[in-house]
């Protein structure tokens, strides 16, 4: 048994990240539980959060930097660029999980609406449902605005899917050898992400609602945000393969750093189209608009 | 034996430099167990946590029996105390329904779970496919240390306030309102958290035990090739990659109601408690198949070996794994028939749940065949293993009673509900842990415990959980309903005879201890092969312990040996 090694699967020498990071990990989310009530832990305590936050990112960086580091190396030999299309493919099945669950309640309360009230200057809903007076059950509160879906969101949809045209072109120009256009095909990716994150930004300064109150805001604000989280995610993955490719990183036969980030863009992407149809033109359908 | 630094320089050094003695180079302590990428190491870490973790929440249950001994409030007031509560009757009730909630809680994800999967899956999946290690032996152990971090979460909500004293008591499925605003106080976002953080570490382990099983298995290791171990693992994983994030989904939606005002849960905004039922279960149903199916696959392996015959209908055996997670996925408000589901919801839920019985009855059946005309014999495991087989099967039974919606406006949340799910969780899937245990103890440590503690443990943990778990029952249908500290005089008798099964069976771990340190310091070495021809699987080609590094050639699986025999043809 003992003696050459003999196949070309990827042995690791022992790390500390994962047990850095898992730390982190801990000391952020028990930092964001002190920093949700000030009352008993003071308003100083949010600190603890901010050192989590910075645990986890410093140890997503050196995690994919050691990555990279083995990759320009030669550890990863065909069946470990397999593994890690798996990796990549599983994690994204288990992303549309998450999004399932935003879109369950969604639907839930759209279909099944009660008898909601919005009031402008306050910002506050009440329900009205089985009193007297009350409005017709509505899923989005009577007197509330939302979002008109042909306006910012549809902007939004054609840059997000002509990022998807830009990442592919970049693709495209990588497989052809053509380091040029590799770099410009993810400039424009990158440029139009960004375009959409603030257009996004503007639009939750902009609107009516806030986060809380009501069903509608509430999905809303969940499903989108979350959304335009991972609209971020991808946009820093976009951004490190392009460092990468000034590196000079990244050849026509291999390079799956670039391909994971394209396939997560165009998952994120795909969300986007649902939320649109469902919570922009669907969900908004017969309301008045802002 | 290498240095902590020198764990460090190896990286990068290449394979060549160290080839004489690689497949048994040890890193130092802390590079070894604290950052470590073997996955045998990260399997131990996972067992030994997982029973510190059953130890904690084996003795939380032993507190709810011995206050349930006899009505009335005896010792919740104590404890209040003891937690810094204060001292009135409903800090002391508040401290029942942390009881419940924590050992919930810790049993499913802090013992269960990385026993099966993260320690028996970590340590036997690689072997038996014929692989050095896992996929990702990195993403293996940030797995770990975040289901560690889980706990710890878990652990820092019994110190802050949560309802009406400290600690989170919302039951381990943390319904709203009492888990939004029936319970203001931070404990219960810990235990919030300490759930995103394990489901985090299963999800990843989730990705990892999937790629593996896909893309390693040795040359000529076929899907139906696999040993059915493997396959209840791959059918786990793929249930803990689909249904976590809809549970990470919810528990966040719970955040955001208790502390950003949204109104998911909250009909006041048109939001709907019973959403987060339906969501806690989509996940919650397949969860409980995830603690059993690696169970499953370990009955196969044992009642094989021990049958000294190949597993009968080996396909269907395999089929029956994946047709339960299908559909383990569309059964779950079985769980809410009392919440107020139309009939014919109702109706549909009655008949997709009893159609899980159909792949369970062929496992039982199937096994019961692999004994059939074998040549038995009655080692640990397998007294194990047939103790699994009787009682999973009576926690079947009662379950098909409770999958009937008319049965179940009963029956819901009453001790019958208990007594089910501890037949088929603390006689299922446990017996199925210690059956594994046993089996593969040899193989882990290289030592052989003693037959004589492993059947005296089994003996007397039978007779106790059987006495705990079977008159409950009764009081399930007199209408004795679960998490409560109290009862009226009539549920006295039964409720006794429970907690004297309790110390049976607390008293019965004794010999499972004593038997590990036993084993671990007097124990006979373990040849690479201790349970005879019938163990055919390749964790039994390799010595006990195996080396840190196996496989480094990697084993070939021939076409003649098939899946009626999992030998491979050149050792």
């Amino acid at each position: 048994m003992a003696g050459k090694v003999n196949h070309d699967y990827h042995i690791l020498e022992p790390d500390i990240w994962p047990l850095i990071g898992s730390v982190s990990a801990l000391t952020f989310t028990s930092g964001m539980v002190l920093s949700f009530h000030p009352d008993l832990f003071g308003t100083a305590a949010s600190f603890v959060m901010w050192a989590g936050l910075a645990g986890l990112i410093a140890t997503f960086f050196m995690w994919f930097k050691n990555i990279v580091v083995e990759a320009q190396r030669g550890d990863h030999t065909p069946v470990v660029q397999l593994h890690m299309r798996y990796g990549m493919i599983l994690f994204i099945a288990s992303e549309v999980m998450f999004f399932v669950g935003w879109f369950w309640s969604f639907f839930d309360f759209a279909l099944f609406p009660t008898a909601l009230v919005f009031d402008h200057e306050t910002g506050l809903t009440t329900s009205l449902f089985g009193q007297e007076g009350a409005p017709a059950a509505a899923f989005i509160p009577k007197g509330m605005e939302v979002l008109d879906p042909f306006a910012l969101p549809l902007l939004n949809t054609l840059i997000l899917l002509c990022s998807g045209t830009t990442v592919t072109w970049a693709h495209h120009s990588l497989i052809h050898g053509d380091r040029t256009g590799l770099k410009q095909g993810l400039w424009a990716t990158i440029a139009l992400g960004a375009l959409f994150s603030s257009i996004q930004a503007y639009e939750y300064a902009a609107a009516p609602f806030g986060f809380g109150g009501n069903t509608y805001s509430s999905a809303f604000y969940m499903a989108t945000g979350f959304h335009g989280f991972h609209v971020l995610v991808g946009t820093i993955f976009l951004a490190v393969c392009l460092y990468r490719t000034y590196l000079g990183h990244f050849t026509p036969r291999q390079h799956f750093g670039f391909e994971a980030a394209a396939w997560y863009w165009h998952f994120v992407d795909v969300v986007w189209l649902f939320l649109f149809v469902a919570i922009y033109v669907w969900g908004g359908w017969g309301a008045e608009f802002h | 034996m290498a240095t902590t630094a020198e764990g460090f320089d190896a990286h990068g050094t290449g394979h060549d430099d160290h080839a004489h003695d690689h497949a048994d180079h040890k890193p130092g302590f802390f590079a070894r167990w604290f950052m470590s990428t073997n996955h045998k190491d990260i399997g131990t870490m996972y067992l030994i946590f997982a029973i510190i973790a059953g130890i904690v929440g084996g003795a939380i249950s032993g507190i709810m029996r011995v206050e349930l001994a006899e009505p009335g409030i005896q010792y919740l007031g104590w404890w209040a105390q003891l937690m810094g509560g204060a001292d009135d009757i409903n800090t002391a009730l508040h401290m029942w329904n942390v009881f419940i909630t924590a050992h919930g809680l810790i049993m499913v994800f802090f013992m269960v779970m990385p026993a099966m999967i993260g320690g028996f899956g970590n340590w036997f999946v690689p072997l038996m496919i014929g692989a050095p290690d896992m996929a990702f032996p990195r993403m293996n152990n940030v797995s770990f240390w975040l289901t560690v971090a889980g706990f710890f979460s878990l652990l820092f909500s019994l110190f802050v306030p949560g309802g009406s004293g400290p600690g989170a008591g919302t039951g381990w499925t943390v319904y709203a309102p009492l888990s939004t605003s029936g319970s203001v106080g931070p404990a219960v976002d810990f235990a919030i958290f300490s759930l995103h953080l394990a489901g985090a570490g299963s999800i990843l382990g989730a990705t990892n035990f999937i790629t593996t099983i896909f893309n390693m298995r040795a040359p000529g290791m076929t899907l139906h090739k696999m040993p059915l171990f493997v396959w209840s693992v791959l059918v786990t994983a793929f249930l803990l990659l689909l249904a976590l994030p809809v549970l990470a989904a919810a528990i966040t939606m719970l955040l955001t109601d208790r502390n950003f005002g949204t109104t998911f849960f909250d009909p006041a905004g048109g939001g709907d408690p019973v959403l987060y039922q339906h969501l806690f279960w989509f996940f919650g149903h397949p969860e409980v198949y995830i603690m059993i199916l690696p169970g499953f696959g370990m009955i196969s392996q044992i009642v094989a070996t021990f049958s000294r015959k190949p597993v009968f209908g080996y396909l269907g055996m395999a089929y029956a794994m994946v047709a339960i997670g299908v559909v383990g996925f569309i059964v779950w408000a079985h769980h809410m028939y009392t919440v107020g589901l139309d009939v014919n919801t109702k109706m549909y839920f009655t008949a997709a749940t009893m159609v899980i019985a159909v792949p369970t009855g062929v496992k039982i059946f199937s096994w019961i065949a692999t004994m059939w005309g074998g040549s038995l014999s009655f080692k640990s495991p397998m007294v194990w293993a047939l103790g699994f087989i009787f009682l999973f099967t009576v926690g079947g039974v009662t379950g098909v009673v409770l999958a009937n919606g008319g049965i179940d406006d009963n029956l819901h949340d009453t001790y019958y509900v208990v007594a089910h799910f501890h037949y088929v969780l603390s006689m299922g899937a446990v017996f199925s842990l210690f059956a594994g245990f046993y089996y593969w103890f040899p193989k882990m440590s290289g030592r052989m415990h003693s037959e004589l503690l492993s059947h005296l443990h089994f003996w007397t943990f039978f007779i106790g959980v059987n006495v705990i778990f079977f008159p409950q029952h009764f009081l399930g249908m007199q209408g004795m309903p679960r998490r409560y500290p109290d009862y009226p005089e009539a549920f006295t008798f039964w409720h006794q005879v429970s907690t004297y099964g309790y110390y049976i069976m607390a008293g019965s771990m004794i010999f499972f201890f004593v038997n590990i340190g036993y084993a671990l310091f007097a124990g006979r070495k373990a040849g690479a092969n201790p349970w005879g021809e019938g163990a055919t699987t390749l964790e039994w080609t390799l010595p006990s312990p195996p080396p840190y590094h196996q496989f480094e050639t990697l084993p070939v699986i021939t076409d003649e040996h098939d899946y009626h025999d999992h030998r491979p043809a050149t050792a």
